[in-house]
């Protein structure tokens, strides 16, 4: 130190002892933050969730780091990124789920995207319309992990809650889609899953969940029937309307009922299939036991006959028309109409007592009973089963006097003799009319004349009536005796009338004229 | 500008940071005190490269988190969106907020790193001894000085908006820890800044030139 003297003016600095300087401690800092950044890495790293694949087939709203996949209100994943498949029929998207959700990803995990749906019945996902569509999980059953998940079309239906798929037949979809509900005694049991055409194109397959316990009601014989809209029935008891529910009226809906059977059956197994009828009454119709054709050749006309009208005998339903058609015989010139029946009297509810036993060929007793039958004079015939609207029916009855007849069993369906017996009625009833008439009308000649000797006597009664009337009138005049008579009185009462008021006044101002008599000086 | 000029290390006095007063250093072994102002006196500031180095390979080591975790997360009735800076930078850039959005990127992701960098570049020429661009390097410690604090913006912007954005149902905001990262890094490299000392670059230079005249005599 050269100048220590040349500034000596310059003040010393105060001593101060030396601390033991640890530089090395400033090391602690990064080291401390290599600790924060590895230690915040590690946790990034093992944070990583595993990354799934989801196949969907439209990308509309979904959103890459945006759209969540959430179970249960949770989120548990998030796309991280969409793609189009190399296809360009579908959207690719993966996504990046939450840490621990390793045994969520098995085969049968379901994903669908959760967006605003409006079915008749239902609105859901409404939240979605502020906060974007998010994706919903449905959690499978099975062990075996998955990465690669294709998205459903629409929420599964039932998932989590205990019932059954069954399947519903049907040739109309009507007012059906997904989510309809079914209503079992009318409390909402289950609800349309989805619908599809068979692949011939000619049915309808729906696939119905009931929930538990519904589900145990279904059995084998369980009745599907239609439940949109009102039902109404106008019968002689009354107009009836059935109806389901209010939201079935509106959005339609589906009913089943089980019929009640002295053996109560087994519920039915999961996916059994059923008819979807249109109504409850078809719903409820006698399945055919042993139907038979026959062929009913009417010359007459059929208006009024449609198919479905019953075959009646003695008033109760054996069977109805399936068909009505014409026939033209160029031979004969002949114009005819042949209406096909189904005969089956047990469906209706007829019992057969001492049924003869098929002997050789299955219906061969059936046969024996129908020969004999017709040849008792069974015969087929039309009647009018409305007068208002002349709907027909078919009456098969008994006419012994008819000609014989033979059924010939050659021919399929069998030809059944018919009886034009309405029109002939008819006939009959208008010449009875007409004799009738006849008998009225001379008796009507009779009344007529005997009338007039009654008119006669009239006449005399009038005329004396006449004479009454010249006297009374006479009585009554202006200038009779009588009114004078009359005026006179009248006169005289309003005089006594005019006295008494004079009496009552001059008494009310004197009461004492009534013991003394009448003053001189009170005369007034 | 140092070649010719005497430091005052050189005549065995020391400079007071705080006040500027020159004064002779503490006799003995013990640390010297400015007689005005109380500050400590060194000749040097102690151990400053080492310091220096430290704190910069400790933003080093927290740049790379405060890049790469979310610095805010966004909850809105959509849902939650969480940001790092470069995803703001991204975000705010569009044809009328691009001005905003390279202000984000400078204060926020190039002054942090340019500061690293500068700050190396000086700890590794003073250690080697450099004795070129002394002017440029001085000027290049006081740029790095002013405009560090800079950084700090973005910190300042995102406590703002988290203390302001609570509208709880409908928007809310949360800071991520970036944030954290990120202004460790503002704060470690201003200590950095700070306990480089810029005298040590014409200190080497001096060095040299003695060296040289030695040679010479």
């Amino acid at each position: 130190m050269p100048d220590t003297e040349k500034f000596s003016n310059v003040p010393e600095a105060k001593a101060v002892p030396k601390k033991r300087t640890r530089l090395s401690l400033v090391w602690v800092i990064p080291i401390v933050a290599a600790v924060a950044g590895v230690w915040i890495a590690v946790t990034k790293i093992l944070e990583k969730g595993p990354e799934i694949t989801i196949n969907f087939s439209t990308g509309d709203g979904l959103d890459a780091n945006k759209t969540k996949i959430i179970y249960d209100g949770l989120t548990i994943g998030t796309l991280s990124a969409i793609r189009l498949a190399p296809d360009h029929q579908h959207v690719i998207a993966t996504a990046k789920m939450m840490p621990k959700t390793k045994d969520f990803l098995v085969k049968d995990l379901k994903f669908w995207v959760v967006k605003p749906r409006i079915t008749g019945l239902n609105i859901t996902g409404l939240g979605t319309l502020i906060s974007g569509y998010y994706i919903g999980v449905q959690l499978g059953q099975s062990k075996e992990g998955e990465r690669s998940f294709t998205a459903l079309e629409s929420p599964p239906v039932g998932g989590d809650v205990p019932g059954r798929f069954f399947q519903l037949r049907t040739t109309e979809l009507g007012s059906l889609g997904e989510g309809t509900p079914i209503f079992f005694r009318q409390i909402q049991a289950g609800q349309v899953v989805s619908y599809e055409l068979d692949k011939a194109g000619k049915n309808l397959n729906v696939k119905i969940f009931i929930q538990s316990p519904y589900d145990q009601f279904i059995t084998p014989d369980t009745r599907f029937w239609q439940a949109s809209g009102v039902d109404l029935t106008l019968t002689a008891a009354g107009l009836h309307v059935q109806t389901e529910s209010v939201m079935s009226i509106l959005a339609g809906g589906i009913a089943f009922e089980t019929p009640v059977t002295d053996s109560p059956q087994p519920p039915a197994p999961a996916d059994t299939a059923f008819t979807l009828f249109d109504d409850r009454t078809a719903a409820f119709r006698p399945p055919p036991r042993d139907p038979h054709d026959y062929l009913l050749v009417f010359k007459q006309s059929v208006r009024g006959l449609n198919v479905g009208a019953p075959v009646e005998i003695g008033g109760i339903q054996i069977g109805e028309v399936t068909g009505i058609q014409a026939q033209f015989d160029a031979k004969t010139a002949e114009f005819s109409v042949p209406v096909t029946i189904s005969v089956d009297p047990a469906r209706y509810g007829v019992k057969f007592l001492n049924l003869p036993k098929d002997d050789e060929q299955p219906g061969d007793g059936h046969k024996r009973v129908m020969d004999i039958l017709v040849a008792r004079g069974l015969r087929a015939g039309l009647k009018t089963g409305n007068l208002i609207s002349g709907s027909l029916f078919v009456a098969v009855s008994f006419h012994p006097e008819a000609p014989p007849v033979t059924l010939d069993w050659s021919q399929e369906p069998v030809q059944l003799p018919t009886q034009s017996g309405q029109l002939e009625g008819v006939e009959e009833s208008v010449a009875s009319l007409l004799k009738n008439l006849d008998q009225t009308v001379s008796n009507l000649n009779l009344t007529v004349s005997s009338a007039r000797g009654t008119l006669t006597n009239a006449d005399r009664l009038m005329t004396s009536t006449d004479k009454l009337m010249g006297n009374a009138n006479n009585l009554i005049a202006p200038d009779s005796v009588l009114n004078a008579e009359l005026n006179n009185m009248l006169q005289q009462g309003g005089d006594a009338a005019q006295a008494l008021r004079v009496l009552l006044d001059y008494l009310e101002r004197h009461p004492e004229a009534l013991i003394r008599g009448k003053t001189g000086e009170a005369k007034p | 500008m140092s070649e010719n000029t005497p430091s005052a290390m050189e005549h065995g006095l020391q400079s007071c940071h705080g006040c500027g007063l020159l004064s002779r250093p503490a006799p003995g072994a013990h640390e010297g005190r400015c007689p005005r102002c109380d500050e400590k006196l060194e000749f040097r500031k102690a151990a400053s490269l080492e310091r220096t180095m430290a704190y910069l390979i400790a933003a080093a080591v927290c740049y790379v988190p405060a890049n790469l975790l979310p610095v805010m997360t966004t909850n809105t009735a959509g849902g939650s969106e969480s940001d790092t800076i470069m995803q703001g930078v991204v975000l705010l850039w569009s044809p009328t907020g691009w001005p905003l959005s390279l202000i984000v990127l400078f204060a926020s992701i190039m002054i942090p790193s340019a500061k690293i960098v500068a700050l190396l570049y000086l700890v590794f020429t003073v250690k080697r001894g450099s004795i070129q661009n002394n002017a440029q390097r001085v000027r290049l410690y006081r740029m790095v000085e002013i405009v560090g604090r800079w950084s700090m913006v973005d910190v300042f912007v995102d406590t703002f908006t988290v203390s302001l954005i609570q509208l709880q149902p409908l928007m809310s905001v949360e800071p991520g820890p970036g944030l954290l990262f990120f202004a460790a890094v503002v704060v470690l490299t201003m200590l950095a800044v700070e306990s480089f000392d810029p005298r040590l670059i014409w200190d080497a230079a001096a060095a040299k030139e003695t060296k040289h005249e030695v040679q010479h005599a």
